[in-house]
C-alpha cells in the first residue's frame, strides 16, 4: 500500500464510522495505557465504535497525524471530527460530556481508573546497570 | 533526555504568564504530565488548547518525549 492509499483508507474510516477510535492494540488487548483508557471510556458507555490498531505499520500513524494535526495516539473521531486524545476523552467521560455527545447513558460509577496512565515498563537494558 | 524542568521552561516561554506544572511520570524522562493554566486558552476548544502545548514540542512528542499527558484550564475555571 502506498502512503496515499493508507491516507485514503484512514479518511474513509473517519467518514464512514460515526465513532472511530485509532489506538495502539485493540479494545480487547490495548498495547498502551493511554489507548486502554480511551477504549475503556467508550466501553463503559456501552457505545458501538470502530477501532483501528495503528501499530502494524508506522505509516498509519504518520498519515493519521497528517490528517488530524494531532501528534499522539489514541485519537477519537466522532461524526468525522477529532474529539481528542486520551486526556480529553477521559475529561469528557468524567464530566458526562462524552455520554452526551454519543447519546449514551452516563454510568453511575466511573468504570475507568482515574489515576495517571500506567506506562508500560521500560525495557531492561544493559546501560541501566552501567551507571 | 528532556527533564520535567526543561518541559516546564519551554511551555512557560511559549505561553508567558502561564502557571505550569510538569511531572515526570516514570522518572525515565519520556512520559510526562503537564498541567497548564493560562489566559491564552480562553475561548479555545480543548483540542486547540492541547495543540498549543503539543506545538511547543513539535516532533519530539512521539519521539524523545514518548508520551505527554496534558491538562489545560484558564485562571477562571473552577474544579
Amino acid at each position: 500500500m502506498t502512503n496515499d492509499e493508507i491516507r485514503a483508507f484512514l479518511e474513509n474510516a473517519i467518514k464512514e464510522n460515526q465513532v472511530m477510535l485509532f489506538m495502539k492494540g485493540t479494545p480487547h488487548e490495548p498495547a498502551c495505557g493511554f489507548s486502554a483508557r480511551a477504549s475503556g471510556c467508550l466501553n463503559a458507555l456501552g457505545v458501538q465504535y470502530s477501532a483501528l490498531d495503528i501499530l502494524p505499520d508506522p505509516r498509519i500513524r504518520e498519515e493519521l497525524s497528517g490528517i488530524s494535526g494531532w501528534p499522539t495516539i489514541p485519537q477519537l473521531f466522532v461524526d468525522g471530527e477529532l474529539v481528542g486524545g486520551s486526556d480529553i476523552v477521559l475529561e469528557m467521560f468524567e464530566s458526562g460530556e462524552l455520554a452526551e455527545l454519543l447519546g449514551a447513558e452516563q454510568p453511575g460509577a466511573p468504570a475507568v481508573e482515574q489515576d495517571q496512565p500506567q506506562p508500560q515498563k521500560r525495557p531492561i537494558g544493559l546501560e541501566n546497570r552501567l551507571g | 533526555m528532556p527533564t520535567a524542568d526543561d518541559l516546564k521552561e519551554r511551555i512557560e516561554r511559549a505561553l508567558p504568564g502561564a502557571q505550569v506544572a510538569v511531572q515526570d511520570l516514570t522518572g525515565g524522562g519520556d512520559h510526562f504530565r503537564a498541567e497548564v493554566v493560562s489566559n491564552r486558552f480562553t475561548g479555545l476548544s480543548r483540542i486547540q488548547q492541547h495543540k498549543l502545548i503539543y506545538d511547543v514540542f513539535g516532533d519530539e512528542v512521539g519521539g524523545p518525549i514518548h508520551a505527554l499527558s496534558i491538562k489545560t484550564s484558564t485562571p477562571g475555571d473552577g474544579r
